[in-house]
């Protein structure tokens, strides 16, 4: 009993992780039609950045929280450097988009194993969030609640800024119809900067907040990266609800395979991404094939 | 035995009903010209006719050969052949690479790998032949890259006919061409002999009306009036809807 | 004959003699995993370059064929049956891929092969009771084909020179051929192709199955090379590797992949003597290469050449009016 309980809180937890990490993968593919290859990195570097306040390693530490607002802050704009610099010279090329996102990728890896070596960093629990809490017979680990309570008041202010922003509007004309939002006046390469950075900064605070879970490690970005293209894959791109619903299945399916088929973990993890791509292109929720 | 018989063909695209109920009756070695305003689903019909695009309803009869559920890949094989209005050549080619291929599309020789096509004696002479045909022969070896837009129409056409069809359908070949590079393609297609049936669709009435036997007008997916060349023309809703706006 | 004709017989010169005008082992060796590479490379071009598929996948089914090998050599079988089995399994796992793949172009081809070559090294991490997990293969012996064993490297070297010749030569001959011609076709005009009569998606699938022979091809000289399979060979960052070197070298001609096979290992190498850092360069090269040169080296160096020697340019007409 106890065994299906915990799977299941983790299942969710890990869900609510990969919300905060492929929402802005699906953002960006949504608006830009590429798969973002440095997502994964995003969030390692994410988890780095927060992991050297908390863990003080440059000689003093920080809360937490402010770690992880640093973190969120230097990604995001690191990713928006990137797409300014980089992306930005190959205007309308997805090919050539995606492969240098891929570079990038392993430009970012080395670079975190050249600053914070090879060894993983364990992140402490923040303050406060580390007992257990009690409900009748069955025992939570009060962080991993925090994480899915997070995770969905991220996902309410993303919907809140998607639906009832000018920014929000913008965005979905953007992911509906690229041409006809050039058309009606909206400069979307200044869009795709303003969505990259908050899809960067978001994958960077699901790295630090995910810190205390999963640790930090070099490899956590090829780990990762697979999950939010299943996720996005599963849910469709552009679509909040879809990576949503997507995040939460694929939590389940990545917690209960490790568990129950750990051999073919990652074949089951794959599997329903094939149905769904052969099946129904578009994804569960989404309206564009890729 | 007609040559096309198009009936009760329906198409809709999200509730948008771009061809609606449309019958078409082409006799063997005729010149049809379907005109319309745009918008009228004119290349629609053609996509459908190809069969690039599925019919909601209806069929399509080629020379006899009921056709409404054979790819569009195997109708070029059956005999009919198109030109398209937006060009759709292979530019990082030759002239003659682009008619090669037409050629080959419809030979075996395009499955094997282990010949090699530029030593290919009849793909070249054919090839030769159907740019003599629209007067490019002589500048056969030119890279696509470097020929004009008129020259490119008329490498479109060349495709087709190398393709020897019995059905050439044409989209809006004149689309785009100087009046003298009209002239030309008019002498051209003029010069076609009629064993082959050939559908053209026109935008522009004056070079159009010339060519063609009967006329078949599209408005809103709709055949609004059929008949010969005086029968449309004279008739008051082509006037309307056509040639009084 | 032709300036062409006569740097490939000086190049074909330079890889027979190789063994005798290199300083040691260690070059012959380079030499042997640059051919075996370029092999790959070839393989992979045929895809990205030729049908325009870009796949991010291919080091799964080399390893497919690396794994296949070792593990029938584990269960005791013989290096013939174990080299046609790889072959044959390689090939099939690419014709899997294709079906799987082919349903899309574009990003959604490269997002597919992705995925499936991420379950393939999920499996090769994961399947522990087949494939030894973490602990790879190992693969204590090499063939020794006509009594020449393969374990003296100069005799390794000149068998990979053979099949990267033979693979060089079926390549040059596929791409001059009618098919050839029909999958540039469906590369550049896929619907035109169709509306020509052409079955555009099963001269896409044969132009994979080709892929596939030359990849699981250059995966059995691998695992032979390495004595040694493990996941790290399946890994993404392995696709990349390879996509590079068809990307750099310039995809869609033979001699780019070739050149961009060398150029990803002696890189690899020759940096890794003095920094362990070889991952950052193959990202900076990878993007430096995409924006600055993306037709890669070999087209690119070939546009300087006419540029800097043509005596009398022709006015090039580009533009096309619509």
């Amino acid at each position: 009993m106890s065994f299906w309980l915990v799977l299941t809180v983790n299942s969710v937890t890990f869900g609510g992780l990969l919300f905060l990490l492929s929402a802005g993968f699906s953002l960006i593919f949504g608006l830009m039609r590429i798969p973002n290859l440095t997502h994964g990195s995003l969030f390692m570097l994410g988890a780095y950045v927060g992991a050297t306040f908390v863990v003080g390693l440059l000689g003093f530490q920080l809360n937490f929280w402010l770690a992880a607002v640093i973190a969120t802050l230097t990604v995001a704009a690191a990713g928006a450097l990137a797409e300014r610099l980089l992306l930005r010279q190959l205007p309308g090329d997805q090919l050539a988009q995606v492969l240098v996102t891929l570079g990038l990728s392993f430009m970012a890896a080395d670079f975190c194993l050249m600053v914070w070596g090879g060894d993983p960093l364990s992140v402490e629990t923040p303050g406060g969030l580390g007992g257990f809490a009690r409900f009748g017979v069955a025992v939570f680990p009060i962080y991993r609640l925090a994480i899915i309570a997070i995770a969905v008041v991220v996902a309410l202010g993303l919907w809140l800024l998607l639906d009832r922003t000018r920014l929000g509007a913008m965005i979905r004309a953007g992911v509906d119809d690229p041409d006809m939002a050039r058309v009606v006046g909206i400069r979307v390469s200044q869009l795709f900067t303003i969505v990259f950075a908050l899809g960067a900064g978001l994958a960077a605070f699901a790295g630090i907040i995910g810190g205390p879970i999963l640790s930090v490690y070099p490899g956590l970005d090829q780990d990762m990266l697979p999950l939010a293209l299943v996720v996005v894959i599963l849910g469709g791109s552009g679509s909040l609800l879809g990576s949503f619903v997507g995040s939460i299945i694929v939590g389940f399916i990545y917690n209960f395979g490790q568990a129950l088929l750990p051999e073919l973990a990652y074949f089951v993890l794959f599997m329903p991404m094939l149905l769904v791509l052969l099946l129904r292109p578009q994804g569960l929720f989404g309206r564009h094939v890729p | 035995m007609s040559a096309l018989t198009v009936t009760g063909l329906c198409k809709s695209f999200g509730g948008l009903h771009v061809t609606t109920n449309v019958n078409l009756n082409v006799e063997p070695g005729e010149r049809r010209l379907i005109i319309g305003p745009n918008g009228a689903g004119k290349t629609t019909l053609f996509n459908l006719i190809t069969g690039e695009l599925s019919p909601d309803s209806g069929s399509i009869q080629l020379f006899g050969q009921d056709i409404t559920k054979t790819p569009s890949r195997r109708r070029p094989h059956l005999g009919m052949a198109r030109t398209y209005q937006i060009i759709t050549l292979f530019p990082r080619d030759t002239i003659i690479h682009n008619v090669s291929l037409a050629l080959l599309g419809l030979s075996p020789a395009r499955w094997n790998p282990a010949i090699n096509i530029k030593r290919q004696g009849h793909l070249i002479e054919h090839g030769l032949a159907a740019l003599e045909r629209v007067g490019l022969a002589h500048i056969a070896e030119r890279p696509l890259a470097q020929t004009s837009y008129g020259e490119r129409r008329r490498v479109e056409i060349a495709m087709a006919l190398a393709q020897n069809p019995r059905l050439l359908l044409l989209d809006e070949p004149f689309a785009g061409l100087s009046i003298d590079e009209r002239r030309d393609v008019q002498q051209l297609l003029l010069a076609i002999p009629r064993d082959v049936t050939m559908v053209m669709i026109e935008h522009n009435m004056d070079v159009a009306l010339e060519f063609a036997e009967r006329i078949t007008l599209l408005h809103f997916g709709e055949v609004i009036v059929e008949g010969n060349r005086a029968e449309v023309v004279d008739n008051p809703r082509t006037r309307e809807v056509y040639l009084g706006h | 004959m032709s300036a062409r004709n006569l740097a490939i017989a000086l190049a074909f010169l330079a890889l027979v003699t190789l063994p005798f005008w290199m300083p040691g082992i260690y070059y012959i060796n380079v030499g042997s995993q640059i051919l075996f590479y370029a092999i790959f490379a070839l393989g992979l071009n045929v895809l990205v370059g030729y049908a325009g598929l870009v796949s991010l996948g291919h080091a799964g089914l080399f390893g497919v064929a690396a794994y296949a090998t070792g593990y029938m050599l584990q269960l005791g079988y013989g290096h013939t049956e174990a080299i046609l089995v790889a072959l044959v399994i390689g090939v099939a796992s690419m014709a899997l891929y294709a079906v799987l793949s082919l349903r899309s172009t574009g990003i959604g081809f490269i997002m597919i092969t992705l995925a499936l070559g991420e379950i393939l090294w999920g499996l090769a991490y994961r399947w522990i009771s087949l494939t030894g997990g973490d602990n790879g293969i190992n693969v204590p012996t090499r063939p020794a084909p006509f009594g020449y064993s393969l374990t003296v490297p100069t005799t390794f070297y000149y068998v990979t020179l053979i099949i990267f010749v033979a693979s060089v030569v079926l390549s040059a001959v596929f791409v001059n051929s009618p098919f050839g011609a029909s999958l540039m076709g469906t590369r550049d005009q896929p619907r035109r192709m169709n509306a020509l009569g052409y079955h555009v998606w099963m001269i896409r699938f044969y132009a994979c199955l080709f892929s596939g022979l030359l990849t699981a091809l250059s995966g059995i000289l691998f695992v032979y090379y390495t004595q040694f399979i493990s996941p790290q060979t399946l890994s993404l960052t392995s696709s990349a590797e390879v996509l590079l070197m068809v990307i750099s070298g310039g995809p869609g001609t033979l001699l780019g992949p070739i050149v961009g096979a060398g150029l990803v290992v002696v890189v690899k190498n020759v940096v890794s003597g003095f920094i362990e850092r070889w991952n950052f360069l193959l990202g900076a090269i990878f993007v430096a290469i995409v924006i600055l040169m993306p037709e890669g080296l070999v087209p690119g160096t070939a546009r300087l050449w006419r540029l800097a020697f043509r005596k009398r340019a022709k006015p090039v007409k580009t533009e096309t009016p619509s």
